[in-house]
């Protein structure tokens, strides 16, 4: 092969390559949702969590806190918002009255929880900003209490790897069954002094848009990791079992498990 | 003819190497991390078509709106609203980006290159008559086209700055991070702010990508892309001088 038609081979890539903008990947015989293309593009999560961890070291760093009148007028209510679950609706028709919130798994002492029971732990209540990974944030004032409280409560076992939440809307009627919200989250976050398990929003109750009686706040991360309408807590060793193995309900639909970015 | 003599005849040529490996290899990553990442930031700004300045989305007064359906999908990878995908994409290419760019910034700094594309005093006055010359289409020949004008001093420099703003302004939108640096939210005047500074330092980079392709068009296209690939670079004498 001559020099020349190695270059104007090489000007015809980079000129593509220029052109790339205008062009969609699927004219280059790319697609863009392959699962070879993601299984690469996915290692990417694995150092942004590893870097990010590093750098919020020490753990306890604390998401920033907002004065009263930073509280969002309108507080976008997202995912589901009125779930039509029978077990939550006759729950939701007596005002949570017989809710019970299971604690168990690799735990020694399980436990069930009704609201006053929750409200018994010492409340933490913080203002903060939910960030939605579609890009809108909001901020409002949750109080709960601590899920480091409660876990400590029901004694994990030395096996615990990470904390999963089963929630009581169906989000997704798939023919898996696997339309089920559900989260993970590991150690770390659960330790989190601003993890916390709440049951007020902006000093009422959680409103049931907002997740009721019950949701998660994990304020490092981003809002759908913060699981709504919290039916049980388990602490488990692995996520492989769950769903769709991936951690939870928008991991499994290709979300990333570790949401700090 | 010895080499010298062909390369100061009148209408000659002669070839240099204009870009260093370095250079070259940062160059033609960043081209292709900058598409992926355009691409894939649209894909993610149509999960939220709207901009707002502060710390929270004022839904019912944005800064400015495309919805609902935002960029058209022939722009955005995937080409399917897929968000979850838009982001894989732009997180792997966003740490390619960050990595190649500080290798090309450490060359650029620590080796002395910036000088190349420091504009000088004369460089500042002779602004008016460089514009004259750009719109006239009218490009040095000689050893004139081996140094820089100041107007691509000036849009040189004006890019490479953006690129580092741009990935900070990226990284205020993770709440980890804001955690970590909460400085940095302040810095932009708010998680919001942050959004949209990226897109507004994302739609100058297009406008200087833009701007540079054409220039590379109007330039001399063949000679400008192989200087880019080989390093090695053409010059035209300027008969005239001779």
């Amino acid at each position: 092969m001559t020099r020349e038609t190695k270059l104007t081979r090489r000007e015809t890539l980079l000129k593509l390559i220029a052109g790339g903008g205008a062009l969609s990947l699927a004219g280059c015989g790319l697609d863009a949702r392959s699962p070879a293309a993601l299984a690469v593009l996915e290692k990417a999560e694995t150092l942004t969590r590893l870097a990010q961890r590093a750098l919020l070291a020490p753990r306890e760093a604390l998401a920033r806190e907002y004065r009263p009148q930073d509280i969002s007028s309108y507080f976008r209510p997202n995912g589901s918002t009125a779930p039509d679950d029978a077990d939550y609706q006759d729950a939701a028709a007596i005002g949570f009255a017989d809710w019970r919130l299971e604690v168990g798994g690799l735990v020694d002492n399980p436990l069930k929880l009704s609201l006053a029971d929750l409200r018994a732990f010492a409340p933490r209540t913080q203002i903060t900003r939910h960030d939605c990974v579609e890009g809108w944030s909001c901020i409002a004032q949750w109080k709960g209490a601590r899920l480091a409280s409660v876990l400590a409560a029901a004694r994990p076992k030395p096996a615990a790897r990470f904390i999963a939440l089963f929630c009581a809307d169906t989000l997704e009627q798939s023919l898996d069954g696997n339309g089920r919200y559900y989260e993970t989250i590991d150690l770390v976050d659960a330790a989190h002094p601003q993890t916390i398990l709440a049951y007020e929003m902006n000093g009422a109750p959680l409103p049931v848009e907002h997740g009721a009686p019950l949701r998660l706040r994990v304020e490092r991360q981003l809002g759908y990791k913060m699981a709504k309408y919290v039916m049980r807590i388990e602490a488990i060793d692995g996520f492989a079992a769950l769903g769709r193995g991936r951690g939870g309900f928008w991991e499994d639909r290709g979300y990333e498990w570790y949401a700090g970015i | 003819m010895s080499a010298a003599e062909r390369a100061f005849r009148p209408g000659a040529q002669r070839v240099v190497l204009r870009h260093s490996a370095l250079t070259r290899i940062c160059h033609g990553i960043n081209a292709v991390c900058f598409f992926a990442l355009l691409m894939s930031g649209l894909q993610i700004f149509n999960a939220h078509p709207t901009l707002n300045f502060g710390q929270t989305t004022d839904f019912a007064r944005p800064l400015l709106s495309l919805a609902p359906d935002g960029f058209p999908s022939w722009a955005t990878l995937p080409e399917a609203q897929d968000l979850a995908v838009g982001r894989r994409w732009h997180f792997f290419f966003a740490w390619a980006l960050a990595l190649n760019g500080a290798v090309y910034l450490a060359d650029l700094l620590l080796r002395g290159r910036i000088r190349r594309l420091w504009p000088s005093a004369s460089d500042l006055a002779s602004i008016p008559h460089a514009i004259v010359e750009h719109a006239r289409l009218r490009f040095p020949k000689g050893d004139a086209a081996l140094s820089y004008n100041v107007l691509q001093k000036l849009a040189y420099l004006a890019a490479i700055a953006a690129f580092p703003l741009l990935i900070l302004a990226g990284l205020t939108m993770s709440p980890a991070i804001d955690a970590a640096f909460p400085w940095l939210v302040d810095a932009f005047g708010g998680r919001q702010s942050a959004r949209a500074v990226h897109f507004l330092l994302a739609s100058f980079l297009v406008a200087f990508v833009a701007i540079h392709l054409a220039m590379v068009v109007l330039s001399g296209p063949i000679n400008n892309i192989v200087s880019m690939i080989t390093g090695r670079y053409r010059i035209e004498e300027e008969g005239h001088d001779a």
